[in-house]
């Protein structure tokens, strides 16, 4: 049987869509508007510090961010395909996956950073 | 019709013809945007990954470099950024919740589980997390 990948990146895209409508609604409205925009008072440096410093903290946001990253490179490289008609076909899945790629690396160097 | 593509319609009779739609056919119909909309949500969901990455960073470099960047993130044209980021988000769950029953069917005992039982957990899940997150940041 022929391997193809295709089956893997759909399967990745689900993964990281469920992720990111389960994970990131909180994360934005907290990080993004409550706590810069002085709704909610922003948490203590220390403590965030605790937080994001922590193994698990760093194993589950590395993994959400990676998954996140692929499914929004998958889609958007049907947006490129499908929805703009952009029918270089290599070049767009090259452009989509390879930012994914470099996201990883970045995740993991800022993440890295603050552990 | 111009008289190149008469020509290659009338040549190409095999299955690989076809006729290319215009780049502006999602504008023709409210439910053709809406799709086009959730589609665009991958490039907010990117941006918000890279700003909650920046987040992280700035809290690693100390209570200065996090009192800046709650600044920064408080600046006009990224409250509005990101308060269009948050929007795309939340179109992103619910239609992504929606369509979960219609990609995954689940048999429990022998009967395919209600659509909005499916919906419901999810929406569940969601809660359950949000609350958990508000928790161990807040708490």
């Amino acid at each position: 049987m022929k391997f193809r990948v295709e089956p893997f990146l759909w399967l990745a895209f689900s993964g990281g869509g469920v992720m990111a409508a389960i994970f990131l609604p909180v994360l934005a409205f907290l990080f993004a508007l409550a706590f810069p925009l002085g709704w909610l008072d922003p948490p203590d440096h220390a403590h965030l510090a605790a937080v994001v410093g922590h193994p698990i903290t760093f194993l589950v946001l590395f993994g959400a961010f990676v998954m996140m990253l692929v499914h929004a490179a998958h889609r958007f490289r049907f947006t490129l395909y499908d929805g703009l008609q952009v029918k270089h076909r290599f070049l767009v899945a090259a452009v989509c996956y390879g930012g994914a790629f470099l996201g990883t690396f970045v995740a993991l160097h800022m993440l890295g950073s603050a552990t | 019709m111009t008289g190149e593509a008469m020509e290659r319609s009338a040549t190409d009779t095999d299955l690989h013809y076809r006729r290319t739609p215009p780049v502006f056919w999602w504008t023709r119909k409210p439910s053709y945007f809406v799709f086009v909309m959730r589609e665009l949500s991958s490039l907010f969901i990117a941006w918000l990954v890279l700003y909650l990455l920046l987040f992280v960073r700035a809290v690693g470099r100390g209570e200065t470099a996090y009192a800046d960047f709650l600044d920064w993130a408080a600046s006009p044209w990224l409250v509005v950024l990101n308060v269009v980021a948050f929007a795309f988000v939340v179109l992103h769950t619910v239609t992504w919740f929606s369509l979960t029953p219609q990609a995954m069917v689940l048999q429990v005992g022998g009967r395919r589980v209600p659509p909005r039982a499916i919906i419901g957990a999810q929406y569940a899940a969601l809660a359950v997390v949000s609350a958990f997150v508000l928790w161990l940041v807040t708490r």
